[in-house]
């Protein structure tokens, strides 16, 4: 073992289970609908945010997920969840092998600074997910502020 | 309610094309008030989806996360010439949709 293998192991270790837990919990009843209680591993899902947004009212997010998009390999699904929102399942987006390519682009309200997590669904039934965390300065109003 | 669909008007058979929809709707949340303090009722657009000739190839449950006139783009393959058809639905029941064509050649 290289001593540069090692060293990114010792870290990843480290790293790793607490970012598990506190990001994605598969026994949270909202991920829980969506997953069955599957594993949800950490990876080929990217979720891009702006570190820091001015406005929650509308906050640009791009999801990418690595996969050939085939028949027999391809995204099924992609689940938005929001940390701080009343309603925490933003969105919901369902490809197939016709997309060509798995990459969402939208918009989205957050209701403060919060960590976003995307959950995306493949066709051989296993979860990934990737998280971004983002600093609201004004989140989306939920009265009149 | 407008909406406008963003899509190439010609492409390669086989090419996978970005395809990018805006539609005019407030995506009420349900959770503000108006100027005398009643609750505004929800009203967002829950459903959306695109048929390309007639088969679905793209659908999305949105919620009050998406912001106010919705932008969703995503990719797809183009097999043939034809219709790129949207449609919408919102709480209230108001069915939405707009439709784009596209010339497949080779």
């Amino acid at each position: 073992m290289k001593r540069r293998d090692f060293l990114a192991g010792l870290a990843g270790s480290f790293a790793l289970p607490r970012a598990a837990l506190a990001q994605v919990d598969p026994l949270d009843p909202i991920v829980r609908a969506v997953t069955g209680g599957a594993p949800v591993r950490k990876g080929k899902v990217t979720l891009v945010l702006p570190q820091l947004a001015d406005n929650g009212n509308s906050v640009p997010i791009r999801i990418t997920v690595d996969s050939p998009m085939t028949e027999a390999d391809h995204v099924r699904s992609i689940h938005l969840y929001s940390e701080r929102n009343p309603v925490p399942n933003m969105a919901n987006f369902y490809l197939g092998p016709r997309a060509g390519k798995a990459e969402i682009n939208s918009r989205v309200r957050l209701a403060g600074s919060q960590r976003v997590t995307a959950v995306a669904k493949l066709s051989d039934g296993s979860f990934w997910y990737d998280a971004a965390p983002i600093v609201v300065t004004l989140s989306a109003c939920l009265d009149e502020s | 309610m407008a909406a406008r669909i963003q899509i190439p008007r010609q492409a390669k058979r086989g090419e996978v094309i970005e395809v990018r929809i805006l539609i005019q709707h407030p995506m009420e949340t349900g959770y503000r008030h108006d100027d005398v303090g009643h609750l505004i009722k929800r009203n967002v657009i829950t459903v959306l989806s695109c048929r390309y000739n007639g088969v679905e190839v793209f659908r999305a449950d949105l919620s009050s996360g998406i912001s106010a006139n919705p932008y969703v783009q995503f990719y797809t393959v183009a097999q043939a010439s034809g219709d790129l058809e949207f449609t919408w639905i919102d709480d209230e029941g108001e069915r939405g949709s707009e439709r784009q064509s596209i010339v497949v050649k080779g």
